[in-house]
């Protein structure tokens, strides 16, 4: 969480909560503060993709690049796989969306976001992983795709030293 | 005592002729064991994981410790001889049987216990007085306020007081969560030192609750570092609790709070420390586990030493890690009081040019009891004393717990809950700390809590497939041989009673169990339901408390059974030294 992006702490917490809810399930309606600036509908046939591949093909029809450009935030381990707190930020110009893959859940694409012109690229959210995967992270920039990959460990706990 | 005093010398003299170890060089008397030769302007003392073990103890180190890909054959996973070859301890000496598990029960005769907080009062003071006024430091890294049954009870309380009159200035923690939050902080109210934690912080929901914090505006919930002059000069400690409190413990204790090991955070502080607060040295307080210290050192710059702990390793040379901004040293300091770290500094203006570091054994036989700390001691254990010590069984062999897959202790503990609760399988943690009991003495119930004294020592009895019981074996096996450090947890394997398999440590997750077998012998299936009982769940349970049960198996008059061993097969470490007798 990088709470020089947005100026007002309590506003960046309503604004995750606004996203949660969106991830949840209610995908059909409106996405309110997040999702605002889309025009176009929502993703069905990606959200339905089983594999990364396939979604992210679904989504934008194109293969990204791994860049040192995007900063994807998230545990080595999670706390609790139920709401993993993965956030991202990047440094590339005319970025028009931000989406989010978790390679071994039933199905890949976690979350997308349109970012409307003239926004800070800022995205932080909570996924729920049923087991370790990678997460990987597009961004959608001057009409090419980067990519980030994390990986993170969802473990059944305990046996500390 | 005489005949013990010489054997200690003649260790001493020998190792000192053969491989000039500066600490021993001077052995004309068995006390100038702790004679220090003068070195820098200031001293850092550091003690770590002493499990709140207030007397001394006897504590046999691991015989496998298995390092995996770029971990295999570097400290710490070294045991046994190659151990004592590659930082040149003398066989039959008794620094080899301080650091090793080399002729254990042969050498406890001679040498006797180690640790004890008045014995390491006496040595504290003592290493503090050479030092000078107001040049020297006394710092824990953590699991002090758990281990014993007198812990447990007190939630910690009885450690806090013993830690003001040590003298422990900076501490961070690790079973100290354990106790939950208000536990934590009432102890914290009492204790006169500092308590470091860079790495907690609040989630989110309890930061928009506006909960209680020592920076809201970070969200970080304890102080994360503390200056101090020493000799002239200021030197910044930065505490790193364990990275994985809610993961490794129930969340329950902790829901407020989240973890993580915080590279970036750390590395803001660091040179914020540098740059704006100018200190002269950074040193971080650590309980991260060696493995995970000797990565975070070749990532994150602006650190001069790591003093670690949690995994337990005794390593008796700092190992140097090089980074973009220089080379960070990074120790471990053992556990159970037998050990106390010394790092002798020579501090300049904004830098560290040198130092010298030692790990001491802290020999109960060379050293005389602090009265002060040994009457604290005997005020705060005097109520439970008598129904502690009565004693329970006579062991038949070396009870020990410490070894990446089994021991003893752990046989015993899963023996006695498959017994008493009627289980075909046990699982039971792979903790590093408990004290080893020798062959043929008293066994009594402060032993057994001394080996289970947790704050969630509930028993369960559930139903698991077998495929649910490989999960959880590749599960725990990955916290422990994952090749990346950041993915491990410290600990050791989950103890397996009634089942016995093969381990290829260098496997993946998911491919490292294999030839799972029931004690009868036959395989384990997949899809079959077993009866499984177990103890230190992460989920709340409900079943008597562990040392009840190992209690009363033990009060039967039962021991272990006639074939011992681990019921583990390891594959593909063959030359590992991570095992005795290898390597």
């Amino acid at each position: 969480m990088n709470a020089t992006t947005l100026p007002h702490p309590t506003r960046r917490l309503i604004l995750q909560g606004a996203i949660s809810v969106a991830l949840i399930g209610l995908g059909n309606l409106p996405f309110g503060t997040a999702h605002a600036a889309a025009n176009d509908k929502y993703p069905e046939e990606a959200f339905r993709q089983k594999s990364e591949a396939d979604a992210i093909k679904a989504l934008y029809g194109k293969t990204a690049e791994p860049s040192d450009k995007i900063k994807l935030d998230a545990p080595e381990i999670a706390e609790n796989g139920g709401v993993v707190p993965i956030s991202v930020t990047t440094t590339l110009d005319k970025v028009t969306s931000i989406s989010f893959f978790v390679a071994e859940n039933p199905s890949a694409l976690a979350a997308s976001y349109r970012i409307p012109d003239g926004t800070i690229p800022a995205v932080a959210n909570r996924l729920k992983m049923a087991k370790s995967s990678n997460v990987v992270a597009i961004i959608e920039a001057d009409g090419k795709l980067y990519s980030a990959t994390r990986e993170v460990k969802v473990t059944v706990g305990g046996c500390g030293g | 005592m005489a005949i013990r005093r010489r054997d200690f010398l003649k260790g001493t003299a020998v190792a000192a002729a053969s491989l000039g170890l500066p600490r021993l060089a001077r052995g004309s008397d068995a006390a100038s064991v702790y004679d220090i030769e003068r070195f820098g302007n200031a001293r850092i003392l550091h003690l770590t994981d002493t499990h709140a073990q207030l007397n001394p103890v006897y504590f046999r180190e691991p015989g496998v410790n298995i390092g995996i890909g770029e971990m295999a054959g570097r400290p710490p996973h070294l045991v046994g001889r190659a151990f004592l070859e590659r930082f040149g301890i003398r066989p039959d000496s008794a620094d080899a049987y301080a650091f090793t598990c080399v002729e254990f029960e042969k050498s406890a005769g001679r040498f006797g216990k180690l640790g004890g907080f008045a014995h390491l009062k006496t040595l504290v003071d003592r290493l503090r007085d050479d030092a000078g006024e107001a040049r020297s430091m006394l710092v824990d890294g953590g699991d002090l306020w758990q281990g014993t049954g007198l812990a447990n009870l007190m939630q910690g309380r009885d450690m806090v007081e013993v830690a003001n009159l040590l003298g422990i200035e900076a501490m961070t923690g690790h079973w100290e969560f354990t106790y939950g939050e208000q536990a934590l902080r009432d102890n914290l109210e009492r204790f006169k030192g500092e308590f470091l934690a860079q790495n907690v912080f609040l989630t989110e929901e309890a930061a928009f609750n506006d909960a209680r914090a020592f920076d809201k505006a970070s969200g970080r919930v304890f102080k994360p570092s503390v200056i101090k002059e020493l000799g002239g000069h200021r030197v910044a400690i930065v505490g790193q609790a364990f990275p994985y409190v809610p993961i490794a413990h129930p969340r329950r204790f902790t829901p407020d709070w989240t973890f993580g090991i915080r590279e970036e955070e750390l590395q803001k502080h660091v040179d914020a420390l540098r740059n704006t607060d100018k200190v002269d040295a950074v040193i971080l307080l650590s309980h991260n586990g060696m493995d995970v210290d000797l990565k975070l050192a070749s990532r994150v710059t602006g650190i001069d030493v790591i003093l670690g702990g949690h995994t337990h390793d005794a390593v008796p040379q700092p190992i140097a890690v090089k980074n973009a901004g220089g080379t960070t040293l990074v120790t471990n300091a053992g556990s159970n009081g037998k050990f106390l770290g010394v790092l002798d500094l020579a501090l300049e203006k904004g830098k560290l040019s040198d130092v010298k570091y030692h790990l001491l054994p802290v020999y109960s036989e060379l050293l005389k009891p602090d009265p002060a700390m040994a009457e604290l001691i005997g005020r705060l254990r005097a109520p439970h004393v008598t129904d502690w010590s009565e004693k329970i069984a006579t062991p038949d062999r070396l009870l020990y717990r410490r070894g990446n897959f089994s021991g003893p202790v752990d046989e015993l503990i899963c023996t006695a809950l498959r017994t008493e609760l009627d289980a075909e399988i046990a699982l039971s943690p792979g903790f590093r700390w408990g004290i080893t009991a020798l062959s043929g003495q008293p066994l009594t119930m402060e032993d057994v809590l001394a080996e289970t004294a947790i704050s969630y020592p509930e028993t369960y009895v559930q139903e698991m497939t077998g495929s649910q019981i490989k999960d959880v074996l590749e599960d725990v096996c990955d916290n422990l041989f994952n090749p990346d450090p950041y993915y491990q947890q410290g600990g050791d394997m989950v103890r397996a009673g009634g089942l016995s398999y093969t381990c290829t440590p260098a496997g993946t997750i998911g491919s490292r169990i294999s030839e799972l077998r029931l004690a009868s012998g036959k395989a384990l299936i997949a899809g079959h339901r077993y009866k499984v009982a177990g103890w230190a769940s992460v989920n709340g349970q409900q079943g008597a408390p562990v040392w009840d049960v190992v209690g009363k198996y033990l009060r039967s008059g039962r021991m272990l059974p006639e074939r011992l061993g681990s019921g583990v097969t390891l594959r593909g470490v063959e030359d590992n030294p991570g095992i005795a007798g290898q390597g």
